[in-house]
């Protein structure tokens, strides 16, 4: 266990350092930022004293390290747009509104992802399976943008109930919570499906059954209790697709979070912001998955011993 | 999705179930797939010759912008007309600028089979070609690949997306490598996987026995059974490689404007979603339609070919 736990970790780190060397190439590669940030006058002169006073003109690979050693002490550098302030601080003032999303959106999705997922399965095959498995399947193929913008004409153009933008009270979280979390209903229903399907064959659940127990607790209060080990390893993916999904919502709910920021900075090409931004989503991901990982290795010996 | 026996209870209680040809294959799935996605992308120069309702996806009249749906009246008030009704020329309303709404998404389709055809092409050969190697080769060619696979795992797509574009620019060809760039590691994982059950079997033994050079032996018996994997892996990713192209197109990292991509049209109709709804509805829509029927379609041939692919 110890040592599947350290391999883990040390992949993840492996892999979290190559993120940081592409991420660094990558937007070093689009094109020179201080013509782009200068205004229009700037003589040559000027642009080559802002490159050399930003470090731009180093080598590669110079730069590079220059960054990394800076990383380790917890400079991730100057915002490039926003004047004076740093990276990461841009990054922690916007952190609170996406994990305000991130957490609703995940109510959202087990709330709503569980409870279908359990009825699918105890129904199995009847026409409430069939359009639970529907619904789950349409909450899958819809662009989340789209849904956002029809959520918006709804609520707030047609009907007036809710605001269309920005954050406030609850009023104006619940729109952007459910467009996120409901892309993960689908896949969280579905697993809890096919767990729940397992779980109801086995012998402890008729043996429930036999002594006397009413359906509802065999099936909710010992089936699922077994089943929801499933959904709860699948977790990390999840968090990895509200990182993707917190920019898109970000976007069309103007919600001031870290996925509008990550936006709004590579459009302007501020190249600390992005760096840090990515570095970060990467380390969430990773970090869940591995956890994620290591939960499943504890509750399932046989993955320990595999690759 | 599985064909499930309800029409057996149905038989049951009523003695009739659906013809069998009916019930052997994804009807539904295919004929949305076909009326939404391929019949336009093939047919839409023919169908704007043929019909008076198809018009040019990438031109407008000014003066005809902002039309809503062909079956909606002038709004009135007191007398005075408010805004003007739809017309049975631009069925499904026009945008900003006076481009039809049915014309761009009928052209949208083309767009968007191209992209992601294109680009699962180019992700399935680079995934399949890497998974084969990691599978039989083993050794570090394993751990390399491996090591790859993780690493494209560990940076969220959209935020992939994001970087990539800012190194590529936008343009077609830029959505297509980036989107490869993305997708190829299901492929790598799956055929892998897949590979390493078939390297203890018997014919790859007498391959090898007989001294077939390693490389025909991935080439002309590993690979033609591995094909049934690719095909399913391709077909449940279209969906999401069009979900891709829309969401990158909405975020203004995909294609240029005008083209009539479907995500960009969803972009224009959320600024416009107070005065004008249909331009944001009806191509999102057709997002739906496509990669729910693709969906469907993708499942079904998993479990036709090969169930082991559940978990997806």
């Amino acid at each position: 266990m110890q040592r599947y736990i350290l391999l883990r970790v040390f992949h993840t780190i492996i892999a979290l350092l190559a993120v940081s060397i592409i991420i660094f190439l990558l937007v070093r590669l689009s094109g020179d930022p201080v013509s782009t940030l200068l205004p229009a006058e700037a003589t040559l002169e000027d642009i080559e004293r802002v490159r050399i006073q930003w470090g731009l003109d180093r080598p590669l690979p110079e730069q590079y390290f220059a960054y990394m050693g800076n990383v380790l002490q917890g400079n991730f550098g100057e915002s490039l747009k926003w004047r004076g302030q740093s990276a990461s601080d841009l990054l922690l003032q916007r952190l609170p509104a996406t994990l305000e999303l991130a957490g609703l959106a995940l109510l959202v999705a087990s709330l709503a992802g569980l409870p279908i997922g359990v009825i699918s399965a105890v129904k199995k095959n009847t026409p409430t399976d069939f359009i639970a498995k529907t619904l789950a399947l349409l909450g899958q193929s819809m662009p989340s943008f789209w849904l956002g913008t029809m959520l918006i004409w709804l609520f707030s153009v047609q009907l007036g109930w809710l605001p269309s933008y920005g954050r406030g009270g609850i009023a104006n979280v619940i729109m952007p919570a459910v467009a996120l979390g409901l892309f993960q209903v689908a896949a969280v229903a579905r697993i809890t499906r096919s767990s729940m399907l397992d779980v109801l064959d086995s012998e402890y659940i008729t043996l429930a059954r036999i002594k006397g127990l009413p359906e509802w607790k065999v099936i909710w209060k010992h089936a699922l209790r077994n089943a929801a080990v499933a959904p709860l390893t699948y977790f990390g993916v999840i968090i990895g697709g509200w990182i993707s999904g917190s920019v898109v919502i970000e976007t069309v709910f103007a919600w001031p979070g870290v996925g509008l920021l990550s936006i709004e900075a590579i459009r302007s090409r501020d190249i600390p912001v992005v760096q840090t931004i990515v570095l970060f989503f990467s380390l969430v991901y990773c970090v869940s998955s591995l956890l994620v990982d290591i939960l499943y290795a504890y509750l399932d010996p046989r993955i320990r011993y595999d690759s | 999705m599985t064909t499930f026996p309800t029409d057996v209870i149905a038989a049951e209680k009523t003695g009739w179930r659906w013809p069998r040809i009916l019930r052997r294959y994804p009807w539904f799935a295919l004929s949305v797939l076909f009326l939404v996605l391929v019949l336009p992308a093939i047919f839409a120069d023919l169908l704007r010759a043929v019909l008076p309702f198809v018009h040019d996806p990438e031109t407008g009249k000014l003066s005809q912008r902002l039309l809503p749906p062909a079956w909606i009246g002038p709004q009135e008030l007191n007398g005075i007309q408010l805004t003007p009704g739809g017309s049975w020329e631009f069925i499904l309303g026009t945008d900003k600028v006076g481009r039809d709404v049915l014309s761009r998404i009928i052209y949208g389709a083309r767009i968007s089979l191209l992209v992601s055809g294109i680009s699962i092409l180019i992700a399935g050969t680079i995934g399949t070609t890497l998974g084969v190697l990691a599978g039989y080769l083993g050794g570090w060619w394993d751990h390399l690949i491996m090591r790859l696979v993780d690493i494209s795992h560990a940076i969220p797509t959209i935020i992939l997306a994001m970087v990539l574009s800012i190194a590529l620019g936008s343009g077609f060809l830029s959505v297509v490598i980036v989107i490869s760039l993305i997708y190829w590691n299901s492929y790598a994982r799956l055929v892998r996987a897949q590979v390493l059950a078939l390297r203890s079997k018997d014919f790859v033994a007498r391959a090898q026995m007989s001294g077939v050079s390693t490389f025909k032996i991935m080439l002309r018996h590993i690979l033609p059974n591995v094909t049934n994997t690719i095909v399913v892996i391709a077909t449940l990713e279209v969906g999401q490689v069009i979900l891709l192209e829309a969401t990158m197109s909405f975020l203004g990292i995909g294609l240029p404007r005008p083209t009539p991509a479907w995500g960009l049209m969803v972009a224009d109709g959320r600024d416009l979603i107070v005065e004008a709804w249909w331009v944001a509805l009806f191509p999102g829509l057709a997002i739906l339609l496509t990669v729910l029927s693709m969906n469907l379609f993708g499942d079904w041939l998993r479990d036709r070919l090969d169930p082991k692919l559940r978990n997806l």
